[in-house]
């Protein structure tokens, strides 16, 4: 029997556990709207999942069913309708515009400005497939053999699922488990897809992970879900995300990513957030509800998150560190930008367990137009975590005086050695700096852009330098407009 | 000798108060003027109007710049058309180092002039050579702009950016403030270098020693919105004298 009728037999055979009535063919691409377990179990059979992944996203399942969304952030969305939503639709390939004439003028330019490679526009936009852009097969297995030789694995997560079920099964959902909170138990019960590295013990990974994936690790759907190892003594920088605007039709996203490093192991993290925002009177964008967090489990290992958020209508997310380890170190490195009517309430929580650990939280926040943002974050010291140290600035910039920054410190200290240290400071850009800015033959918008990418620098020097350039002029991009 | 700029009976006010109150003055191609007054005698107004600075309402009077209409052009045209402003005081621009700032001036003013843009190899060098003449150290060009600089630095750094942006008529508003006797030198001689016979200046000061250094063709006396008395460099020397007693009334 071939595999697919396999399979669809398969399905079939689960017969009257199909109690809602959801009877699609294991053939078709996409699953009905809506969310029981059948639809589940749809998700789990395509992939050719294990049982125990089966169990998993049941168990989360089961788990959302017994919560409510939560409402203590400062963002304000219409209610969501979880049965409205598609929960599977297969990688697409249904026609998209057949030349760049055929697409949003307004998205080209974007492209133009981020001096993204026509090809790549191509792709980016859907005229071609990426395979057109790089040659991929070879391309990617020249990446491919170099990891390989190193040891190091680096695929999609559905992949890894079959390729080293063990690894999987054992660091999956052990730094976020599906308890964790309404969005990450959503998630657990049906992510789509997403990366999976690892870097074994003693190994620097030679390449900054991204590079050829950057168009390609798009079609990750909705529900995002990656998983980084660091063994002993490994180190890697990775790369999430794309300066190029995003369309995407899925208006929810919750993603979850968890890192695990272990003794002396390094772990970097850049991701620069760019989906659609919506429009200037707030319609559509992307609501993005992410659960991002690491675990310093070994010994003098690192964690660094830096994010460069401009995108969606909504943001909810907080990239953390927990320090188990003695001497680990936790770092974020934030600069969020909302302009028009895009919401934001991100930050960070650094969990001191480990004895001399330490970390640093840098947060530049950007607000524009009618936008809304607030830094929340936690730093928390346990008893046992002697000598702890944290470092927390928190810087807004205000843009016109229709918008608002939040500041939202929380400290737990437990420990009396630790030493914790909280700035923050809201300042404008000035009339007075445009006109310096403008007497010296800058225009205005120019200036914004000057003035905003000067104070988000310290933030800006920790994305990797293929990144930072894009991302610099993604910040003008973002900010078009907000003057005048 | 042509035209530079034409100012006839200017009148502007600030939050409904009259500070210019018929200003004229005509400066040539190649002259240097001094302006002298009391404070508060709208010096700095009248340089921000001619600059273009929002929030001054302009009741009358014309001014032309280069045989055109200044008053309705954009700041950054203005600028970029060659009217370069050192001012009082200067502001300070987080995270944005001195370089990259002058670097963004010049190209835009290039752009304008349909040269083409410096990059970064080629401006550096003319940066480091026009800092050192002006005794700023390498380490200052690379500090956010005025942040944290001491008010002698700001000088000399808007002198720094007058010399490389090299305009066709430049106002130094106080450039002499808060400067110790060797920096006044310095920045005396960076603006010396600039004159010729083509670019102008119009040098804003309350101490006649600034014109022992930048000699002016003219100098004026401006008290109450408006020129009161003309004269040559000797008038400042009478100024010191006398101070403006005779201008504002008894007053003082
Ligand atoms: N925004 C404003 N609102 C109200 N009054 C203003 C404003 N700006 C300037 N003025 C007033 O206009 C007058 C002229 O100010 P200006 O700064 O031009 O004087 P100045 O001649 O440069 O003085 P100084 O020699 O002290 O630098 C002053 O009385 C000042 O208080
Ligand atoms: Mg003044």
């Amino acid at each position: 029997m071939a595999a697919t009728s396999q399979t669809k037999k398969t399905v079939e055979d689960l017969g009257d556990k199909y109690k809602y009535g959801f009877t699609t063919d294991i053939e078709s691409e996409t699953a009905p709207k809506g969310l029981n377990e059948d639809i589940i179990r749809f998700i789990s059979k395509k992939k050719e999942e294990p049982e125990w992944l089966l169990d998993f996203r049941l168990k989360a399942y089961q788990f959302w069913l017994g919560l409510k969304e939560p409402s203590w952030a400062k963002i304000d969305y219409p209610k969501i309708d979880y049965q409205d939503l598609y929960y599977y639709a297969a990688p697409k390939t249904k026609e998209g515009p057949k030349s760049l004439d055929e697409v949003d003028p307004e998205l080209l330019d974007t492209y133009n400005k981020l001096g993204i490679p026509l090809k790549e526009q191509e792709a980016l936009a859907g005229v071609v497939a990426v395979d057109a852009v790089f040659d991929s097969v070879s391309v990617k297995t020249t990446y491919q053999k170099q990891l390989e030789e190193k040891g190091i694995i680096f695929c999609s997560f559905s992949e890894a699922v079959h390729k080293c079920p063990e690894l999987v099964k054992k660091y999956m959902g052990s730094v976020v488990p599906y308890t964790d909170n309404y969005f990450a138990s959503l998630n657990s019960a049906v992510f789509s897809d997403g990366s999976f590295v690892y870097i074994p013990k003693g190994i620097k990974c030679p390449m900054e992970l991204s590079t050829y994936f950057r168009i390609n690790a798009r079609n990750t759907g909705q529900f995002e879900r990656t998983l980084i190892i660091a063994e002993e003594g490994a180190s890697v920088s990775y790369l999430e995300g794309c300066t190029a605007p995003q369309r995407d039709e899925n208006q929810l996203h919750a993603a979850i990513v968890e890192i695990i490093a272990l003794d002396d192991a390094y772990v970097k993290y850049s991701t620069v957030q760019n989906w659609y925002p919506g429009d200037k009177d707030g319609k559509g964008g992307i609501y993005n509800f992410v659960t991002k967090r690491g675990a310093c489990r070994g010994k003098n290992s690192k964690i660094s998150w830096t994010q460069v958020e401009t995108g969606s209508a909504v943001t909810w997310k907080y990239p953390s560190c927990i320090l188990q380890g003695d001497n680990s170190v936790g770092e974020f490195y934030s600069v969020a930008i909302t302009n028009n009517k895009q919401q934001a309430d991100t930050g960070t929580k650094m969990i001191h367990i480990g004895k001399n650990t330490s970390s640093t939280i840098i947060s530049k926040g950007i607000s524009a137009g009618y936008a809304d943002q607030t830094y929340r974050g936690l730093v928390k010291v346990s008893p046992k975590a002697k000598g702890a140290r944290n470092y927390s600035q928190c810087d807004s910039l205000l843009i016109g005086d229709k918008c608002g920054a939040h500041t939202v410190p929380y400290i737990e200290n437990r420990n009396p050695s630790a030493q914790i240290e909280h700035e923050a400071t809201t300042s404008k850009i000035s009339d007075e700096q445009l006109f310096y800015c403008q007497q010296r033959g800058i225009e205005e918008e120019e200036a914004v852009s000057l003035i905003v990418n000067g104070f988000c620098k310290e933030v800006m020097k920790h994305l990797p330098m293929e990144f930072a350039i894009e991302a610099s002029k993604l910040i003008s991009i973002s900010l078009e407009g907000s003057i005048g | 000798m042509s035209v530079l700029l034409e100012i006839d009976n200017l009148h502007a006010r600030v939050d409904n108060k009259e500070i210019l109150k018929g200003f004229s003055l005509t400066i040539n191609e190649g002259e240097t003027h001094a302006i002298m007054g009391p404070n508060g005698a709208g010096k700095s107004t009248l340089s921000y109007v001619l600059a273009g600075r929002e929030g001054y309402e302009i009741t009358s009077g014309t001014v032309k710049f280069k045989g055109k209409n200044l008053l309705s052009m954009s700041i950054e045209e203005r600028a970029r058309e060659g009217v370069f402003l050192a001012m009082q005081y200067p502001v300070e621009i987080p995270g944005v180092a001195t370089s990259t700032f002058l670097k963004h001036s010049l190209n835009s003013i290039r752009k304008h002039q349909g040269l083409e843009e410096l990059d970064t190899m080629n401006f550096i060098k003319v940066l480091k050579q026009k800092a050192s003449e002006l005794g700023i150290n390498q380490d200052m060009i690379k500090r956010p702009i005025n942040v944290g600089f001491s008010g002698g630095e700001k000088k000399r750094v808007e002198t720094l950016q007058m010399s490389i942006l090299e305009p066709s008529f430049a106002i130094l508003d106080e450039a002499d403030s808060g400067l110790d006797i060797d920096a006044l030198k310095v920045v005396a001689g960076g603006v010396n270098k600039l004159r010729n016979d083509k670019r102008s200046m119009l040098v804003i000061t309350h101490y006649q020693r600034l014109l022992n250094y930048i000699v002016p063709d003219f100098v004026h006396v401006f008290a109450d919105g408006k020129i009161v008395k003309s004269g040559n460099k000797d008038l400042a020397l009478e100024l010191e004298e006398k101070g403006y007693g005779e201008f504002i009334g008894n007053k003082y």
